[in-house]
């Protein structure tokens, strides 16, 4: 598909509204186990009402539904939650400064780990490809990585220390044991393990560096691995680029360098980021609105640049906090927002 | 309560005479132009029985409303340079306008320029969401919100 064909329109079509959250949805994560030929799509979203809520879509009418109320194990927010790349464990983080691990037992999801160590709010939390390692970031300006052992036990590896504010997202590259921080400090920070089995810092991205000049919120992968987009406070989406080859092959010198800045699309605070499979990055801010971004055709030869797709405005009544492609289905993505709703959506072509 | 006042003598203003809101569209949300005007009269100081309008920290003209675009702007001016209680004040206005504005409405809140010595600091902790919901989940902090916002002072 040709994103730059002249013929082609986009729309952003509405499929359906998830409601039942009584306060701000923080998050939401597609179970990536879920959505193929023979299953159904599964979606865990969590809430500042305290409860994380599972929905699925139903086979016969297509239609979502909650299927599970996960309530009375965080005593306070819920601000993310993500499956393990299996999709047999749920992780949750909560200003309450655990993690829950839920495990779905036979329809029932049932906490089976709870990780204790952060002095207050913890804010994401993220697997690795293999779900041997799982990390978790706080408003204590740690990131911690817990290392997944049997009988649902995890144990803390490493403990890092860099950031000077809180740790808004941990995310771990697709493919590879290197994972990436971002903060209310401003900075990005890329983390890998070294020889002997210790974490350390291997870049830090800061304004200096062509980085950011307010708080980062997230960070997502193309489907490759060798390009990340961030969003921030500062109103721009950047994009980065790495030598992949380069750090497969263990050389641990290859740094994470800018390719474009996207500036003058967003007028409020840029919550969330998302790169979809074939390419295409969406954004949702604080101005209500979601919007889309491909690369240019036009790119030059100092790298490439992105374009406006499409801008949905009034995609929801509040903020958007957060939008997630599907893993299954090309161009459904889900969004949700301080207006307590969920909502699933399709991005469609009109050819003319 | 606050052991050792951060301006244990503050200059107290006269409370000033209401002056008509100019509504310039005519479709404005009346109920929101209320909820501004109520803002300066309700909000007590965390330090002193006074008003925030009292104290000259915000002031009628420091309200930057805008109906069509459904944004207000809240400039208000801490009484000292260093006023550590910049940030709940901030809270407070915010919480006041949360609870009392209809959700359309995007709140920037911001002390005014050259007036406290982490400005960048303070208005950056303010305008943080998550910040924000995390202190509102802080008992202690909710509590002395609530004492501020109380009508009840006079």
């Amino acid at each position: 598909m040709d994103f730059n064909d002249e013929g082609s329109h986009f729309e952003l079509k509405e499929i359906q509204t998830l409601s039942g959250h009584t306060d701000r949805v923080w998050s939401l994560a597609w179970n990536p186990a879920t959505g193929t030929d023979d299953t159904q799509p599964v979606i865990a979203s969590c809430s500042g009402d305290k409860t994380v809520r599972i929905w699925e879509r139903s086979a016969l009418t297509r239609s979502w539904d909650c299927k599970a109320v996960l309530e009375e194990t965080h005593t306070r927010t819920v601000r993310s939650c993500t499956w393990s790349p299996s999709g047999k464990l749920l992780a949750t983080a909560s200003f309450d400064a655990t993690t829950a691990i839920w495990e779905n037992v036979g329809g029932d999801f049932q906490c089976v780990s709870t990780l204790e160590g952060h002095e207050n709010e913890v804010k994401s939390v993220s697997w690795n490809a293999s779900e041997s390692l799982l990390a978790t970031c706080s408003r204590d300006k740690t990131v911690w990585i817990w290392e997944v052992m049997p009988g649902n036990e995890f144990e803390c590896a490493s403990v890092l220390q860099g950031h000077t504010q809180d740790v808004k997202m941990v995310k771990w590259h697709p493919t590879m044991d290197i994972l990436f921080s971002c903060s209310y400090d401003n900075t990005i920070k890329v983390w890998a393990e070294d020889d002997t089995g210790d974490w350390h810092c291997i870049q830090t991205i800061g304004e200096s560096s062509n980085g950011h000049s307010s708080t980062v919120w997230a960070i997502s992968f193309n489907a490759e691995g060798d390009k990340m987009v961030t969003c921030s406070d500062d109103l721009t989406l950047k994009v980065w680029e790495a030598d992949i080859e380069g750090m497969r092959s263990g050389d641990d010198q290859v740094l994470w360098k800018h390719i474009s800045t996207l500036t003058g699309y967003h007028d409020r605070t840029i919550f969330s980021v998302h790169w979809s499979r074939e390419g295409i990055i969406a954004s949702g801010a604080a101005d209500d609105a979601i919007r889309f971004f491909v690369e240019s055709k036009d790119s030059a030869v100092d790298g490439p640049s992105y374009r406006l797709l499409l801008k949905k405005e009034k995609a929801h009544d509040m903020d958007v906090n957060v939008v997630q492609w599907s893993p299954g289905e090309n161009r459904v993505l889900a969004s949700a927002s301080d207006d307590g709703t969920i909502k699933i959506w399709e991005l469609a072509t009109n050819s003319t | 309560m606050v052991s050792g006042l951060i301006n244990a003598n503050p200059v107290v203003y006269e409370k000033k005479e209401r002056r008509e809101r100019p509504t310039s569209i005519p479709d404005a949300d009346e109920y929101s132009a209320e909820a501004i005007d109520q803002l300066e009269v309700d909000i007590k100081d965390p330090e002193h029985p006074y008003s925030l309008e009292e104290l000259k920290v915000i002031s009628e003209d420091a309200i930057e409303v805008d109906d069509r675009r459904s944004y207000v702007r809240v400039t208000f001016t801490p009484t000292v340079e260093h006023c550590s209680m910049a940030t709940v004040i901030g809270l407070c206005l915010r919480v006041k306008l949360m609870r009392s504005l209809p959700s359309r409405y995007k709140v920037d809140i911001r002390v005014a320029p050259g007036t406290h010595a982490t400005e960048a600091a303070v208005n950056k902790q303010l305008n943080d969401k998550e910040r924000i919901a995390a202190a509102l989940e802080n008992p202690n902090l909710v509590e002395m919100v609530d004492e501020c916002l109380a009508p009840s002072y006079a």
